[in-house]
């Protein structure tokens, strides 16, 4: 139990996959102008990661390591995230046709959002068990969507305070990210040496 | 040897289980995008002025969901249109292509001139002329939107537009 | 009559100010004398204006009707005095919207006969209330506490609802205005006995008589009064003294501990509110058939000569009233008609007292006067917000011109009460920018209206077109039908009419 506490708080907080890692970082720009759009993102990409950790946890531990073709791991990991992300779009076609529009090209970008594959890739190299795998791609999609949810409102923020003319747009949305980045670090702290 | 087509195999394997699945879910899990369409209609001023280069404001709104038209071709909606449609599709707010007027404008009828040849009346959009064959037509003020399309139809040059300000 | 009780709601934000009401509380009220002429809007309510039922020339009485009320939500006016009309012009008002106003001036002949009643009028409480309403209606009665909603419409919707207090507004929570503190001390027995008619009109059992802190001889003197009539149902109740407590809503919360939901009414917590004016008004009229046509004035301010409280008739000009309180000094530099918080400034002495007159104030400089800086984020004006709105992120959404963020922070609740103005640090006009966006998203929805009927005229137009085009198809389809059954013999006959008309063309 506490060992699924300590996943969670490390993906969330003291190693955020946006802030602290630096994956991910196309959607956190593009996709965070508006609440409701961010909102669905988050969604749509806590679905994909959920999902494809899982399904890439299972395809390492009984397809790849049986059959000694653990060098296919990165391509096979994007294959089944491509198609987990397909069928994401296909389930937010079908429930949101709004949230599909906003979305637009972002959502088939989730393939190669380097969090998703990060995920992946970590869960092997670290080792980690089925439950753990599992936690690990929620605890990814957590600290995502509590980041973009964050970055959103404050853009909203934004665009209605009277921001100087060379930091405008671009500008002060990287500054921002930047100082968030700053305060997220702050919980590095919180990895004692045991 | 065997290890090169284990791996080719295996991939191709799970490429296909992908493909099928996601073929099966495409087809059992069909796309709405009609309540769209409506959503983005109630956003235009229905003027239905076809200033857009569409027929109406419903195809036009059509062509905004389906074909990617841009946002920003409806001059009565003006800026604020744009700027509402670019908010609920996540589009990029565009300047307005062509300028809109600077004050709504009403239609009139001048009664001295009037034949009563029913064009005005059968061109207007929104039924804002009323009048019968031969007889006397008048605008209901209240009910024009100033499209402009019933001022070229009219054979003897009675109707024209008034600044409503 | 017990002390008055204090257990009470909270009322959140709010400052508390100066008073500034010592100086025209010195004195008893002062009669304004009838003036030689009186300038009579025909609009001095909420709704649509009055309309005029008499002409030039002719001779009016005093409580004569001149103005009937006109469309769903009105009121009527009447002679202030008795004299002749003279004209039914424009002249300045101290109105929101535009300067001039459509009024029926008289010429006072001096005498002000009034006009003798219709009928005898049988005692109130032997009244219907449904009789007693549309009697109400017809005095012309609208809120005195500056709101001029007109009393009859809003008492006629107060009785659809499930009501269980009356509340008497004798708060007067903003500085200078001190016409209702000396109504509650001269005339405690018009207000309550108003309160009793209003009981029976709305067949309530309690009335809840509030006043301010700042006002203990009107306290007393209506505990005192009410000593005398001994109604059990008649409660006075204290409130601190913080601005703006007098606000219909701030006063429901304060009292009853119950919240107005958004954009609703105090009779949807079942609550009536009334201005103490309104309710005198109310007993002079079903008692003594005294229409409205005269009310109580503060004029005070430091560019008044003497401060003091009037009674005038409607009609009166500013100028007179202001010449019968030692004219102006020479610090006088801006009028404003109203208090100092939500009054109007206006710029000529010529307008009127209207029925929404309760303070002419004449200060030497403006309340909230400084060059406007940038916000500095301080956060100060959420603080005293009395609606708990948030004007910083309002005042932001303003500038960007973001409706559906104003609506969803709440900017249709806002009660401009000025309270975020006063304390800004950086002088920002909030109350001024929350006002033109208000109007702004007005603009929107009336827009938006105008384009959801030009729609349905289209679809409808599209269906009409349609159906029309379907007959002609099913016509078109029944005439061939008809043609073929008739057999080779009828179509040979048409072909050859046919060759014929071809061969005379």
């Amino acid at each position: 139990m506490s060992e699924i506490i300590v996943i969670l708080v490390g993906t969330v907080f003291v190693n955020n996959f946006v802030l602290v890692r630096f994956l991910g970082l196309c959607p956190f720009l593009g996709v965070s102008r508006n609440l409701e759009a961010a909102t669905g993102m988050s969604l749509a990409t806590a679905f994909v990661l959920t999902l494809s950790s899982a399904s890439a946890y299972l395809l390492h531990r009984f397809v790849l390591v049986p059959l000694d073709i653990e060098y296919l791991r990165t391509i096979s990991f994007i294959l089944v995230i491509a198609a987990s992300v397909q069928f994401t779009e296909i389930m937010v076609r079908r429930m949101s046709p709004l949230l599909n529009q906003v979305l637009g090209i972002y959502i088939p970008l989730i393939a190669t959002n380097c969090a998703v594959l990060g995920v992946a890739l970590l869960n092997v190299q670290q080792s980690n068990g089925f439950a753990q795998s599992i936690f690990f791609g929620f605890g990814a999609s957590a600290g995502f969507a509590l980041v973009l949810i964050m970055f959103a409102t404050i853009r909203e923020r934004l665009d209605a305070a009277d921001i100087p003319a060379p930091f405008r747009g671009t500008a002060i949305a990287l500054m921002t990210a930047g100082i968030m980045s700053l305060a997220f670090m702050g919980f590095s702290g919180m990895a004692r040496p045991l | 040897m065997t290890r090169m087509w284990t791996a080719i195999l295996t991939i191709a394997l799970i490429a296909l289980l992908a493909g099928l699945a996601l073929s099966y879910a495409s087809c059992t899990l069909p796309a709405e995008s009609s309540g769209l369409i409506e959503q983005v209609n109630r956003l235009l001023p229905q003027t239905q002025c076809a200033q857009c280069g569409y027929a109406g404001c419903r195809p036009y709104a059509i062509a905004i969901v389906d074909d990617n038209a841009p946002i920003n071709l409806c001059p009565p909606g003006g800026d604020a249109t744009v700027q509402r449609i670019g908010a609920l599709l996540g589009r990029e707010v565009l300047p307005l292509a062509t300028e809109p007027q600077a004050r709504p404008t009403v239609a009139i009828i001048d009664e001295s001139r009037c034949i009563g040849c029913t064009h005005c009346r059968n061109a207007c959009p929104v039924d804002a002329i009323i009048g019968a064959h031969q007889l006397m037509h008048t605008v209901i003020q209240s009910e024009c939107t100033g499209c402009e399309l019933c001022v070229a139809p009219c054979p003897v040059d009675c109707i024209g537009m008034r600044s409503l300000a | 009559m017990s002390a008055p009780t204090y257990d009470l709601g909270k009322l959140h934000g709010g400052l508390r100010l100066e008073g500034h009401k010592s100086e025209s509380t010195a004195q008893a009220i002062y009669r304004v004398p009838v003036p030689a002429q009186l300038v009579l809007p025909i609009a001095q309510h909420v709704g649509d204006a009055a309309q005029p039922i008499v002409g030039i020339g002719e001779r009016v009485l005093k409580g004569q009707l001149i103005a009937e009320a006109y469309g769903t939500l009105g009121a009527p006016v009447h002679a202030s005095s008795s004299g002749k009309i003279v004209a039914i012009e424009p002249w300045p008002v101290a109105r929101r919207y535009g300067d001039n106003a459509p009024c029926i001036i008289i010429e006072s002949d001096g005498e002000d006969r009034a006009i003798e009643p219709a009928e005898t009028r049988p005692s109130y409480d032997s009244l219907r209330p449904d009789v007693l309403l549309s009697m109400i209606l017809q005095g012309g009665i609208v809120g005195l506490g500056g709101a001029v909603f007109p009393t009859a419409q809003k008492l006629m919707q107060a009785v659809t609802c499930e009501l269980t207090y009356l509340i008497l507004n004798g708060v007067e929570c903003e500085p200078y205005i001190s016409c209702d503190d000396m109504l509650m001390r001269e005339h405690a027995r018009e207000v309550l006995s108003g309160a009793q008619i209003l009981m029976h009109a709305l067949s309530l059992d309690v009335a809840y008589i509030v006043v301010e802190s700042d006002k203990p001889q009107a306290i007393q003197r209506l505990a005192e009064v009410m000593g005398e009539l001994d109604d059990e149902r008649l409660v006075l109740k204290q409130v601190p003294t913080i601005y703006p407590s007098g606000g219909e809503d701030q006063l429901v919360q304060l009292v009853t501990n119950l919240e107005v939901p958004t954009g609703g009414l105090p009779t949807d917590v079942g609550c009536l509110v009334q201005n103490v004016g309104t309710a005198a008004a109310i007993y002079k009229w079903i008692a003594d058939h005294e229409p409205l046509v005269s009310r109580i004035t503060t004029v005070t301010g430091d560019g008044i000569a003497q401060p003091m409280n009037v009674e005038a008739r409607l009609g009166t000009t500013v100028a007179d009233i202001v010449n019968f309180a030692g004219g102006y000094t020479e610090r006088a530099q801006q009028l404003i008609i109203g208090g100092p918080m939500t009054g109007k400034s206006v710029t000529t002495d010529r307008v009127p007292i209207v029925k929404a007159t309760n303070c002419i104030l004449v200060l030497s400089e403006a309340p909230s006067a400084g060059v406007e800086r940038p916000c500095i984020r301080c956060g100060e004006c959420a603080e005293v917000c009395p609606i708990q709105l948030l004007p910083q992120q309002l005042f932001w959404y303003a500038c960007a011109d973001d409706e559906s963020k104003l609506r969803r922070h709440g900017l249709t609740d806002c009660i401009e009460c000025g309270c975020c103005d006063l304390v800004c640090p950086s002088h920002i006009p909030l109350t001024a920018d929350f006002r033109k966006a208000k109007g702004r998203m007005q603009e929107l929805a009336d827009e938006k209206a105008r384009a959801e009927r030009a729609r349905q005229r289209f679809e409808a137009r599209s269906r009409r077109l349609e159906k029309e085009q379907r007959e002609r198809d099913s016509e078109l389809a029944e005439q061939k039908e008809a043609a073929k059954k008739a057999g080779p013999a009828a179509i040979a006959e048409i072909l050859k009419r046919k060759q014929q008309q071809s061969g005379d063309d």
